[in-house]
């Protein structure tokens, strides 16, 4: 337990909203952008979604493709390291579920690295991404996902802090140990558990 | 905890104000890991009920000062930052963890070109110190009297552009694509920070002047920094 820091009182805006992990507060109707690199402009045509490594059959769906799965909503909360939380938002895309149903992941896999168009990298446990707990979506609040947010698709696993939604995410591996990401060799913590504040390594 | 980037005391060495709106921090960090120019610390406060509130703040110290330096602007009513600059006096212990971050990091090594926006001249203030041979800056603030290092951003002949008001000869308005071209040497590694709007404009910019994406570092400072 750290020691009180002399004559800090803190400013405990409005009565906290159960909704709110520890150290996050609302945001209202924003929504910032955070990420290390320029923002690319990704074109559809030629995108594709990939999922490898340890897995029955190694899959890729192009734009179209994809958009012909059945389609899923996530509405909910979502929640940044940089403390800012959003309540209550959209995202529209299929769910992770379905198609690492068709590429039959092996049994030895545990750990998945998912890359973006950038180079970006994040790494998740398997089972974080598994019983409708991670999306690849493609709009928010009903329209196109912006490129600034990650558009035209990113990765979305809410329960986590966000920057484990990768955003123009393009392939998944799925693998039998644990390889940091892009944050995550940078200090940031392997799973990002906002509810328990996984904010850094150690904590 | 051991880590030595974990939480640990500093004790707070010197407080200054060298802006109206902002607080310099100088902290003597026991056992500090040498940072690199750009990566920066999260402070941590606690009130007396257990409540807290963390925020990052870049390293405006070169790697080899003794102390190490922070630059907090000051936010109407931000939480940490009124605290850090209007309670925060020499002697108080702040807790802290770092240094973080190894993307937006120089070695100091190649060349690069800094462009900051506010605030986000702070881990620029530290790669000058640590090389200012292998260095360029440009800085973007709203007026002249919140320009953070000043002094220093003059004397290494910085690139100044102030928004509001006209300022050394140059009229007021924001960076364009024309000033920061004859800042850049081809294969210079450029490193954007400030506000998530300042680091998409100026990302923008050094696109239009050639810059290869992969060659821009962006750091953005939280919601609204
Ligand atoms: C990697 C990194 C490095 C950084 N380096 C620096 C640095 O060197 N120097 C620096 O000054 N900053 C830096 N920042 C920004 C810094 O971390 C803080 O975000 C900043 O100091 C503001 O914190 P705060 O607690 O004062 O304001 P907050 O309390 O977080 O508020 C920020 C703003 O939002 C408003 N706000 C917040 N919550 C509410 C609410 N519930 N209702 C209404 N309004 C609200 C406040 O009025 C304020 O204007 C950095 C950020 C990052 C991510």
């Amino acid at each position: 337990m750290s020691r009180p820091t002399r004559g800090f009182v803190g400013k405990r805006r409005a009565p906290r909203d159960r909704r709110l992990p520890p150290g996050q507060y609302d945001i209202g109707r924003d929504f910032p952008v955070l990420t290390a690199e320029v923002t690319p402009s990704v074109r559809t045509e030629r995108w594709t979604m990939a999922i490898d490594g340890l897995v029955r059959q190694p899959g890729k769906w192009t734009w179209d493709e994809l958009h012909r799965l059945p389609q899923e909503e996530y509405r909910g909360d979502i929640h940044c390291v940089t403390t800012w939380s959003k309540f209550d938002t959209r995202f529209g895309g299929v769910s992770v579920d379905l198609l690492l149903d068709q590429v039959e992941p092996l049994p030895e896999a545990t750990h998945v690295l998912a890359t973006s168009t950038t180079g970006y990298t994040t790494n998740l446990p398997l089972e974080h991404l598994r019983n409708g707990k991670a999306w690849l979506v493609w709009t928010h609040e009903g329209k196109p996902l912006h490129r600034e947010h990650g558009g035209p698709v990113r990765l979305l696993v809410p329960h986590l802090y966000f920057w484990k939604s990768a955003k123009w995410i393009t392939k998944l591996t799925l693998l039998d140990h644990d390889e940091q990401g892009f944050w995550e060799r940078n200090g940031y913590h392997d799973l990002g558990d906002p509810w328990t504040e996984q904010r850094y390594q150690g904590d | 905890m051991t880590d030595p980037r974990g939480w640990r005391y500093a004790e707070v060495a010197e407080v200054r104000h060298d802006t109206p709106h902002s607080v310099t921090l100088c902290l003597d960090v026991p056992g500090r890991v040498r940072h690199l120019a750009g990566q920066h610390y999260v402070v941590r406060l606690t009130a007396e009920d257990g409540y807290r509130a963390q925020r990052s703040y870049s390293v405006a110290s070169a790697p080899d000062a003794p102390l190490l330096e922070l630059f907090v602007e000051r936010l109407e009513d931000g939480e940490v930052s009124t605290y850090l600059a209007d309670v925060v006096e020499p002697g108080d212990e702040l807790e802290i963890r770092g240094p973080i971050g190894g993307w937006f990091a120089w070695n100091g090594t190649t060349p690069a070109l800094g462009v900051g926006g506010g605030s986000g001249v702070v881990p620029l203030i530290s790669m000058l110190r640590h090389n200012s041979d292998n260095f360029r800056i440009a800085a973007s603030v709203r007026t002249a009297e919140d320009l953070p290092y000043a002094n220093e951003l003059t004397a290494a002949g910085a690139l100044i552009a102030v928004t509001r008001e006209d300022f050394g000869g140059r009229a007021k308005g924001r960076l364009t694509a024309q000033e920061l071209l004859p800042l850049y040497a081809p294969g210079a590694v450029c490193y954007v920070c400030g506000s998530a709007a300042f680091a998409e404009a100026a990302s923008m910019l050094l696109l239009d002047i050639g810059v290869p994406t992969e060659d821009i570092r962006v750091e953005r400072f939280g919601p609204s920094g």
